[in-house]
């Protein structure tokens, strides 16, 4: 039963599965319920499941993040819902000192199965906040696993798997993706589906490696249709899984290419493409034809909504890096 | 707090505080709030002995956690030394059924829940970060970032709610530790907005031992902090946190009407730490030496041991006994930190996931190839 589904109907679908197949699954979050969320990921749920599967919070987010550790500790399995990127940090203290080491510092007694939702990323011409990329941050925690989505079909498992997981995950959608469509198996199982801590080849090609995530998969692919047509075939690897990296098949992908570049849309500096250009340096060296290349945000705050495609990048960005790279 | 207050002797703060034993030792009967709430206690002679048993016993154990850390057994030791009242107190106060919450200064919450003292010890030596199962003792893991733990204990007590688990004397409380220090922390606050939101089955149980490390009360309120509750639309009430009667008494009805589905409470144990914040600090510098003679007076076991004597509950034989086994604990105690084994280096890549992960593996593997190149080569 293959349906075309938006990216965030693909998100409903699988949070609306998850509450189906476990009644210890509980969403909470800001305006999540009657509202269905500002992005209305959670459409219908709260209808449908009740006010005790589906709560709207007071408006905190180290609240949300730090009851539903002790919901977890219950016993529950709380999807949190954060509104937007750039209002997670309220929650970093919750997230990083206690969702992240309470497995470590109980000698392994207590299990937080929280998974954090978080829209991010730009280009929906938002204010100040509605547009960051703080994937970075989560990813350097030990304790904390980080996957994103970059298309509806992946939206619609890894959701899923994200809750059925014992981990603490941190769960980034996409959120200018949010109304692309895709195909997606409804009647996939989540432990049938591609395994979430796995990275996926998007598309392939002989010539160089463009490795993305999230928002960013859809310009690399683009980039490599347009460089395409100039007869140069351009490999792609979705990430999926950003903590822990599944680099192993960038690893054979560089070492068939010899051309490695890494977009992102957070700011270049200490950045993911940084720990991966580090990684495939070390695992590749002798297949390298030149240094592994970085597109990313600028290291400045997120800018004003009129100049943010000037600061995202964008496929001509990373078609120059290609050629960079060529030309080394 | 307490209309009772002229009765109960000048050593409350000006709003009064609820106080059924003096720290001349006299009995209070009852006390009754300007809310008309009467809290009072009726316990048998051997279970007034079972208490002053309690405070005895783990100001004992704390005492030879401070000469372990002095000694250079435990890296640091966070002392109740003052605090074993409001312990006690409201750690017998709990039902069997009943969670709590602690920071890492309960160790008198712990004993009373029947657990291990040593439990928290790997904690304090360092061989470890404090870890057991909170679930199998009704008892979280000691929480060092100041008031982080009120918002668990209330999703705990939310959980609680949602299992169906209120309403009547079986229902299930939850009891959140914390000081007056963490009052000032939003964590906190939210956990006072939530809680009273999903009416949640709860008690704050607030230490106000009047210092946050070397800040006094002044810098973290300018009201008393029971009066906080009124804003987030729930009762609080002070107690005198070193009379151990009236901390069993107001947390046992705090916490009924907690589990009876009437939602949460808010109540100022006020106390003072007569030691100082850790054994890393040194309160000489902030505080004045009559102060802390001042609190010396209203000490919560010599007031106990006054009325049991006057009451003639308990005699020296009794009192010598007591501790006589409570030293045969610390010695115990003692002996077993002395023999708490160092981890094994390898072991720091243990429980960092539930599911593993492939980097951790990796790096594990990698250090255990790094130390075994060094076996049988005299580096």
């Amino acid at each position: 039963m293959s349906e075309t589904l938006t990216l965030g109907k693909a998100l409903n679908h699988g949070l609306r599965r998850a509450l189906e197949n476990d009644p210890k699954v509980v969403i909470m979050g800001e305006d999540v319920g009657k509202l269905g969320g500002v992005f209305r990921i959670t459409d219908g749920l709260q209808k449908d499941f009740g006010e005790n599967r589906v709560i709207d919070t007071p408006l905190a987010e180290a609240g949300i993040v730090g009851t539903a550790v002790g919901l977890a500790i219950r016993g529950y399995r709380p999807v949190c819902e954060i509104q937007f990127d750039g209002f997670v940090f309220p929650a970093y203290n919750q997230i990083v000192a206690q969702v992240a080491k309470m497995y470590y510092r109980s000698l392994g007694n207590v299990r937080l199965p929280i998974v954090i939702r978080i829209p991010y990323g730009g280009g929906i011409g938002a204010v100040e906040h509605h547009s960051e990329s703080p994937e970075a941050y989560f990813s350097h925690t030990p304790g904390l696993k980080v996957v994103t989505c970059s298309n509806s079909a992946d939206a619609y498992s890894m959701i899923q798997q994200a809750i059925t997981s014992d981990d603490p995950i941190i769960f980034f959608e996409p959120k200018r993706r949010y109304w692309e469509k895709g195909e997606v198996d409804l009647s996939l199982a989540p432990q049938d589906a591609y395994p979430l801590h796995s990275s996926r080849v998007a598309r392939e090609g002989g010539d160089a490696t463009l490795i993305a995530y999230g928002p960013m998969v859809r310009v690399a692919l683009d980039a490599a249709e347009a460089a395409a047509e100039d007869g140069r075939n351009l490999e792609v690897i979705d990430l999926r899984s950003l903590s822990p990296l599944d680099l192993d098949p960038v690893y054979a992908s560089v070492r068939k290419t010899g051309h490695a570049v890494v977009v992102h849309e957070a700011p270049g500096n200490l950045g993911l493409g940084a720990e991966i250009a580090a990684r495939i340096t070390e695992e590749c060296f002798y297949s390298l034809e030149a240094p592994v290349l970085r597109v990313t945000g600028y290291d400045v705050p997120y800018p004003a909504a009129r100049v943010e495609e000037e600061y995202l990048p964008d496929l001509d960005r990373v078609l120059d890096a290609v050629d960079r790279s060529f030309g080394w | 707090m307490a209309n009772g207050e002229s009765e109960v002797g000048a050593d409350a703060p000006a709003g009064g505080f609820v106080q059924l034993l003096t720290p001349e030792g006299e009995r209070v009967d009852s006390v009754t709030t300007a809310e008309g709430v009467t809290y009072s206690v009726s316990f048998t002679d051997e279970e007034y002995r079972e208490l002053y048993r309690d405070l005895v016993t783990v100001r004992r154990l704390d005492a030879e956690a401070t000469a372990l850390q002095r000694q250079g057994e435990l890296g640091i030791w966070a002392s109740l030394l003052g605090q074993e009242a409001a312990q006690v107190g409201s750690g017998r106060a709990m039902r069997k059924q009943d969670m709590a919450f602690p920071t890492y200064r309960e160790h008198g919450v712990l004993y009373t829940r029947g657990i291990d003292p040593i439990m928290p010890f790997g904690l304090f030596r360092g061989v470890d970060q404090g870890g057991w199962d909170p679930n199998e003792y009704k008892f979280n893991t000691y929480t060092i970032v100041i008031g982080s733990q009120t918002l668990h204990a209330t999703g705990y007590a939310m959980g609680v709610t949602m299992d169906g688990r209120t309403g009547g004397p079986d229902g299930e409380a939850v009891i959140a530790y914390f000081g007056d220090g963490a009052t000032s922390q939003g964590e906190v606050n939210e956990a006072f907005v939530w809680a009273g939101v999903f009416n949640s089955p709860m008690v704050f149980f607030c230490q106000n031992n009047q210092y946050a490390i070397s800040e006094p009360l002044e810098r973290q309120t300018r009201i008393p902090l029971y009066r906080r509750a009124a804003g987030f639309g729930f009762p609080g009430v002070r107690i005198d946190g070193n009379d151990v009667l009236a901390s069993y008494a107001v947390t046992r009805s705090a916490l009924d009407n907690a589990r009876n589905g009437n939602g949460p409470t808010l109540i100022e144990a006020y106390t003072y730490r007569m030691g100082a914040h850790t054994s890393s600090d040194d309160p000489t510098r902030y505080r004045i030496a009559s102060e802390v003679e001042s609190w010396k007076a209203k000490d919560p076991i010599s007031r106990f041991k006054a009325f049991l004597t006057k009451q003639q509950l308990a005699d020296d034989d009794f009192f010598g006994q007591v501790d006589e086994d409570a030293r045969t604990l610390a010695l115990n105690l003692r002996e077993q930190v002395l023999a708490m084994p160092d981890p094994q280096p390898i072991s720091i890549f243990d429980n960092v996931y539930p599911n593993g992960s492939p980097l951790v593996d990796a790096q594990r593997k990698q250090f255990a190839d790094y130390q075994a190149a060094f076996e049988g080569s005299a580096h």
